[in-house]
């Protein structure tokens, strides 16, 4: 077997302020050719003793080094559950420096930016073709804005009947921003148990007229698909509730099932997941949100309108129309997150809806192969069938190995290791999304690694107590990392 | 793993001990454990009034962020300021000095109905 993980030379750098000598510098000004004027002393800062003072090749080596010590999906596999990891293709890059997109200002007149107008108003349509939505905005900053911008919308749609409902239903195996959102639009979690899935039973014991809504993450977190969803939406909305899903699981379901035909009322898309747009180094991201016919006058503006009917508009008419007077209102600046949108609409273009359907059943299929090849090695703590992601517990790990451990053993062997420890209905998770884009080759590998680890437990556990041991730092001490961070330079600190 | 005799205990692992008319509430052995290293917690303030079964504050470990569920209703009476720059005190000792809150009770035998030790270890041989 290759073990992709192995050492070699990395070279150490040090902090900025360390580089740092008096006098020098980046950049030459010309001579100053007008009179000189002090700044104002309220307007100095003091207390940044040491500032930095360094040459360009200073800056340029400092951040080539950094950059060398970082893992991508373009250094290797990168199985993060949940996360959606999957490659981002480069033409989604290319299309996005295509200097008419890249270069255009925000505040450009409609008709002067009918190009990026257009493409707006063909990805928001896009997807709502493959949510099954009959709008869609592309106004939120991210996936958090989104689920945020979806509750502010039941909301206001229930206030403007005047219901005062206080509670939202979230289950075990929602995604775990969902209670952060609900909280934020101002209503009380209530918590439901599952068994694996939602079971209508469960949510009709807990379905009154106290609750505005059911959050649900379609497949769940344990990678199942809720396969009560119709029977339970139409239960909620009998007893006039609505239905949010939280689309960080679109992955498994494009071109094959439609979250708007099985009874979903609001659902966000993780562009920087779904859509192979970057994702990480903090953004940024693009969380739209899809909404039935009732609830499309709450949503969020302005956004694109164009005479005419679907991609067939006139031509030379998009433009960006105010949010009427029942809107949520503003969520961002401008347009949004534009060059993420780009990306976004240039993938789903290449792909085209069969290559949509094709990368959902890739994913699931690898999903199923990693399931196969590590089920019996690993404990399966659910054993109904996966969508696109497998969670493994550490039950059955031998030599008071545990989770955490095996995910610190995987760097050795060079792989990113997976999400651990969610969802918190399984004790010491480990939740494996390969996602489409990695071959059998690829995940064979990584399998092999997993097996290997699961034996260096039984028969040398103090390698993954130990480990990792091959990376430039050991293992953190991210206790005291929590406890007592330092957050910034001190000299000689 | 220990859980003393005269502590009741409930299904999200919590404590209590009744003294003199007060609940003193914290988080199990069993709890500590299966969280890991404690880093933070968040305590309600005096006078909340608390309703059994609502979370009333969080712990966070480097691995998970939790609630923490009123066992009983009543009025914080008093809180363990001390959790809040020293956290790893739930790890060391969660049923004396990881104490986390005092309640006034509403009902003075409603701890009555909560788990003893034997049924709570009971649940957790079942649960692991």
């Amino acid at each position: 077997m290759t073990i992709v993980g192995t050492s070699g030379l990395v070279l150490n750098e040090k902090l900025l302020f360390e580089h740092s000598d008096p006098g020098r510098k980046g950049y030459s000004l010309p001579k100053l050719d007008v009179p000189s004027a002090e700044l104002p002393a309220e307007l100095c800062r003091q207390e940044i003793n040491g500032f930095p003072e360094l040459s360009e090749v200073d800056v340029v080596r400092h951040f080539t080094r950094l950059s060398t010590w970082n893992y991508g999906v373009d250094s290797g596999f990168y199985p993060l559950g949940s996360c959606t990891m999957k490659y981002n293709p480069k033409v989604n890059e290319a299309a996005a420096r295509i200097p008419g997109l890249a270069g255009i200002h925000p505040a450009t007149p409609s008709h002067l930016s009918q190009g990026i107008l257009e493409l707006m108003y063909r990805l928001q349509s896009a997807l709502a073709e493959i949510s099954g939505f009959a709008r869609v905005t592309l106004q939120p900053a991210a996936g958090a804005q989104g689920e945020l911008a979806g509750m502010l919308v039941i909301r206001a749609w229930h206030e403007a009947r005047g219901s005062k409902r206080t509670k939202v239903l979230i289950p075990d195996t929602a995604h775990g921003t969902n209670p952060a959102t609900a909280s934020l639009t101002g209503y009380d979690v209530m918590p439901i148990a599952s068994e694996g899935i939602l079971t209508l039973e469960e949510v009709e014991a807990h379905m009154n007229d106290d609750v505005a809504a059911l959050m649900v993450t379609n497949p769940n977190t344990l990678g199942l698909f809720e396969s009560n969803i119709e029977a339970i939406c139409k239960l909620v909305h009998e007893r006039g509730g609505m239905v949010y899903c939280d689309g960080a699981n679109l992955n498994a379901l494009m071109g094959i099932a439609r979250p708007g035909d099985m009874g979903i009322d609001v659902m966000h898309f993780n562009l920087h997941k779904t859509f192979s747009t970057p994702h990480g180094g903090g953004g940024p991201g693009s969380g739209p949100v899809g909404v039935t016919e009732e609830l499309i006058p709450y949503l969020p503006g302005p956004g694109v309108e164009c005479d005419g009917l679907g991609v067939d508009c006139d031509k030379e008419s998009y433009r960006l129309e105010s949010a009427n007077a029942d809107s949520i209102g503003r969520m961002m600046a401008f347009h949004g997150n534009v060059g993420i949108m780009v990306r976004a609409y240039a993938y789903i273009r290449s792909m085209g809806p069969e290559g949509l359907k094709y990368a959902s059943e890739m994913a699931v299929l690898n999903a199923n192969y990693v399931r196969a090849r590590l089920e019996g090695v690993y404990d399966l703590p659910y054993k109904s069938r996966s969508l696109h992601e497998v969670i493994f517990s550490d039950k059955d790990l031998e030599g008071s190995c545990h989770t955490l451990d095996v995910a610190k053993r995987l760097i050795d062997y060079g792989y990113h290791p997976p999400t651990i420890y969610f969802p918190l209905v399984v004790k010491g998770a480990i939740m494996i999304e390969p996602t489409e884009t990695e071959s059998r080759e690829i995940l064979d590998e990584f399998c092999d690694a997993m097996i290997s680890i699961a034996g260096e437990a039984r028969d040398n556990p103090d390698l993954l107590h130990q480990a990792p041991i091959r990376s430039k730092v050991r293992r953190l001490d991210e206790t005291t990392a929590a406890r007592k961070p330092k957050l910034r330079w001190e000299e000689g600190g | 793993m220990e859980f003393p005799e005269e502590f009741k205990y409930t299904e999200d692992h919590e404590w209590v001990m009744v003294e003199e008319g007060l609940a003193v509430i914290g988080i199990s052995d069993f709890a500590q454990d299966a969280l890991g290293d404690v880093v933070f917690v968040e305590l309600p303030e005096v006078g909340v009034v608390l309703e059994a079964g609502k979370a009333f504050g969080v712990v966070e470990s480097v691995k998970a962020v939790s609630d923490i569920y009123a066992p009983i209703a009543g009025t914080v009476e008093e809180i363990n300021d001390e959790l809040v720059d020293a956290p790893e005190i739930i790890n060391t000792s969660p049923y004396e000095d990881g104490w986390m809150i005092k309640i006034r009770m509403i009902d003075a035998s409603a701890a009555d109905n909560l788990m003893d030790a034997e049924a709570y270890q009971a649940l957790i041989a079942e649960e692991s």
